[in-house]
């Protein structure tokens, strides 16, 4: 098509089979797209069950709430939406003649930020195991039900924190490969596909976060 | 789509000097193990699925050697539930899944679209060693001792009691549906942009809709399932009760999350083959598809619907009345797109110059075998016939009829059809129409005792069984073997050809698609000058034109039933 006009740049971010970078970058998006529909219906099947048997036991569900701790939930919270919002300026940035050293620094603060959630969480678990929160014989909670609220607690938690682990890497790896070949993070459409990845990652943590640690407050 | 693009952009392929295209670009196996061509990827797994395909075989071999007699004695009863669980999982995931899309899908779909490869093609290679990764882990159930949940791994029986290789089975489909997904995405990416220049949406042949519209369930469906059976595995591992009634879990939510993936996967099964089809019946009716637009409809109506009909399995599990009204009321609405593709396939012959060359022959096949499982089918939605047949042979017989007899048989119709644009070579036409012939016999043979026993009340499952039952399983293991045959003779012929088969030259069938405008084997990038679309497909016989050269002697040939040089 426009073979005749393409930058250094482009040329180091097209892959094959594309001529055109433009095209590329609205594929690689839609691709993009289509895995978090994907990975949306796999959360589903968590979020469908916990509804279930939320409406089944809503007592037990309030009551096994108020057990995990807000303080925790809550600082990561606050610590993935920053990260998010500090993920999203990249794609913009990447593009932006001159920012792109500002760009990588948003990846690795991002990535730390991710870090930082993981070392949060693994206190809360220890806390958690400490407390016999976790479903068996020494459970701590008596009601009906507790034990499956606590069961989508750790399902949920566990693979959401494996979602960031790959969310992780995948930054440190853009910034990396970024500082390797400026050029190349300039054009690539893999700054966008990852900064959706990890829109999703904090997409998903802020509903786990509102029907995990909200039930039983208040009141 | 055209023949005059065709005239003046692919210069006459001289047969004398035959160019192995993208086959002869590499001979080593790094070659085919780092290739990112869509089309070798496309040979990588058409292999690795023919090995899974006759481990399966072999499963279900033993399991009908012990049905001979009423007693258990050619296996123990714990053999034979490992033995129809192993069969279950490597067909359906290791086999049916991925069979069309991975391997015809991926050969096809640049072809048919005029593209140079697929979007993504090293996500598209990844995908295959996903698919290898599984099957690693299903090699290794087997041998390590398999696993007896059946296919379907219910809990709680899979999540706390079996005392098999629950772990290493799940986690064999969980990695192979991740692989199934990836090409998924591959697909819809590419249909959306890698369209060439004139080719529309509703240009488009039917198997590229009905790749599409697949990689859509595919990538909705297929992560349910991956959920499912990763808090079945956290169940079984780390004791969560999320299906286990002692921790106030309920067994049949994962009922519901399992039919939720394995209802579509039915369709994941039966567009690819639908899409086939559509491809090959007009082809050798030289007639334009009869009522192309609904057939389109007709493919997005059942991926639509078919996610919403999942409760159909689940009747007798305790569903409330009304869920099952719902449930068996979508099971009989789903059921009118796929009458109309039937109708539309009947009415394409109408008035054509019909040929029956094998890939016709199989194509009928599919037409007879998936109308009599949609049909049965139709029985199994009416709830109080299902509460009759549940878990008896009567539903063994109708999803065989629609996964094996539907599917298998358009997997060996675009086998064929096919062939020589993979190959460069044809398939000996003699055996291929009676190597068809015979599955199709072969296929009622083993399968229609199978509806008679189990209108009668033959459970499914069962290695040993009353006497007043054994004409049926004698009758079906005969035609077991009668089938066993007919998929072991396309291996010899097919092989065969490869080397002695006559050269076909690009265009045998005298096909409109996009792929036959290309040499055969086409060249590693597909299209010397990429092509342009100005028709309709199946522009068989358009106004004033006349068959010439090749495909005019093909069809004086296959007229004269030889396969002469
Ligand atoms: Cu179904």
């Amino acid at each position: 098509m426009t073979a005749a006009r393409i930058t250094p740049a482009e040329k180091a971010a097209l892959r094959e089979p594309w001529e055109d970078i433009a095209r590329q970058r609205q594929a690689v998006e839609l691709g993009m797209w289509a895995f978090l529909a994907s990975e949306l219906l796999f959360f589903s099947g968590l979020f469908a069950g916990y509804t279930i048997y939320r409406s089944i036991y809503p007592q037990a569900f309030w009551e096994a709430g108020a057990e995990t701790s807000l303080w925790f939930g809550g600082a990561n919270t606050a610590i993935l939406l920053i990260s998010s919002a500090v993920v999203a300026l990249v794609p913009r940035a990447a593009r932006w003649p001159g920012l792109g050293r500002f760009a990588r620094a948003m990846l690795w603060i991002g990535a730390l930020l991710g870090v930082a959630f993981l070392v949060l969480k693994g206190f809360e678990y220890r806390e958690d195991f400490h407390e016999h929160l976790w479903p068996g014989p020494d459970f701590k909670l008596h009601a009906e039900g507790a034990e499956l609220f606590f069961s989508f607690y750790w399902c949920l938690t566990a693979i959401h924190a494996v979602h960031l682990v790959v969310g992780i890497c995948l930054l440190a790896r853009l910034a990396v490969a970024g500082a390797r070949d400026p050029g190349w993070f300039t054009e690539t459409p893999a700054v966008q596909a990852t900064a959706l990845y990890w829109g999703l990652v904090d997409i998903i943590w802020t509903v786990v976060f509102v029907i995990i640690y909200l039930p039983g407050r208040g009141g | 789509m055209s023949d005059a693009v065709l005239d003046d952009t692919s210069l006459p392929h001289d047969v004398s000097t035959f160019d192995k295209g993208y086959l002869g670009d590499g001979h080593t196996l790094r070659s085919w193990l780092l290739t990112t061509d869509h089309k070798r990827i496309a040979i990588l797994y058409a292999l690795t699925l023919t090995i899974f395909f006759f481990i399966g075989g072999v499963a279900i071999a033993l399991v009908r050697i012990e049905l001979v007699t009423p007693a258990q004695d050619f296996v123990t009863a714990d053999e034979y539930n490992r033995l129809f669980t192993l069969h279950g999982i490597i067909m359906v995931w290791f086999f049916l899944v991925p069979s069309i899309p991975a391997t015809f899908g991926n050969f096809l779909l640049p072809l048919m679209i005029g593209a140079r490869d697929l979007a993504f093609p090293r996500l598209n290679l990844f995908s295959w060693y996903l698919t290898v990764i599984g099957g690693a882990f299903t090699v290794y159930v087997l041998l390590a001792g398999g696993v007896d949940t059946g296919w379907t791994f219910y809990t709680p029986y899979s999540s706390i009691y079996s005392n098999s290789h629950v772990i290493a089975a799940a986690i064999a489909v969980f990695v192979a549906g991740f692989g199934t997904i990836a090409t998924g995405i591959n697909f819809i990416v590419t249909t959306h942009t890698m369209r060439a220049p004139g080719l529309t949406w509703f240009r488009l042949p039917l198997f590229v809709w009905a790749m599409y519209t697949v990689s859509v369930v595919i990538i909705l469906a297929t992560p349910v399932l991956a959920m499912a059976l990763t808090l079945m595995m956290a169940e079984r591992f780390f004791g969560v009760p999320i299906f286990n009634p002692q921790g106030g879990g309920d067994p049949i939510l994962f009922q519901h999350l399992f039919w939720f993936y394995s209802h579509p996967a039915v369709y994941i099964m039966i567009l690819p083959a639908m899409g086939v089809v559509s491809e090959v019946i007009p082809c050798f009716a030289r007639r334009r598809l009869f009522g192309y637009d609904f057939m389109v409809y007709a493919l997005v109506a059942i991926s639509v619907v078919g996610f919403f009909v999942w409760g159909h399995h689940m009747f007798v599990s305790g569903e409330s009345p009304y869920a099952n009204l719902v449930f068996s009321f979508l099971s009989f609405v789903v059921a009118v797109p796929s009458a109309i593709k039937v109708f539309n396939w009947t009415a394409t012959l109408y008035r054509g110059q019909i040929t029956y060359e094998a890939p016709m022959l199989y194509a009928f096949g599919f037409v007879g075998l998936f109308t009599m499982g949609g049909l049965t089918g139709l029985f199994l939605a009416s709830i109080p016939i299902d509460v009759q047949a549940t878990d008896t042979y009567f539903v063994i017989a109708h999803f065989h009829y629609v996964m094996v007899g539907g599917t298998v048989s358009a997997f060996f119709a675009a086998l064929h059809f096919w062939w020589s644009k993979i190959t460069g070579r044809m398939y000996p036409e003699t055996w291929a129409r009676f190597a068809a012939v015979l599955m199709y016999f072969g296929f009622n043979f083993t399968f229609f005792p199978q509806f008679i026993m189990g209108w009668a009340g033959m459970p499914r499952r069962y290695g040993s069984y009353p006497p007043e039952f054994q004409i049926y399983h004698v009758l079906s293991s005969a035609g077991a073997v009668v089938l066993a045959a007919a998929y072991l003779m396309p291996l010899g012929y097919l092989t065969w050809s490869l080397r002695w088969g006559r050269r076909a030259g690009d265009n045998p069938w005298g096909a409109t698609g996009l792929e036959w405008q290309t040499s055969s084997p086409p060249p590693t990038h597909n299209f010397d000058k990429l092509p342009t679309v100005e028709r309709a497909p199946y522009d068989y016989h358009p106004e004033g034109y006349v068959e010439t050269g090749e495909a005019a002697r093909t069809i004086e040939a296959s007229q004269k039933g030889g396969e002469q040089e």
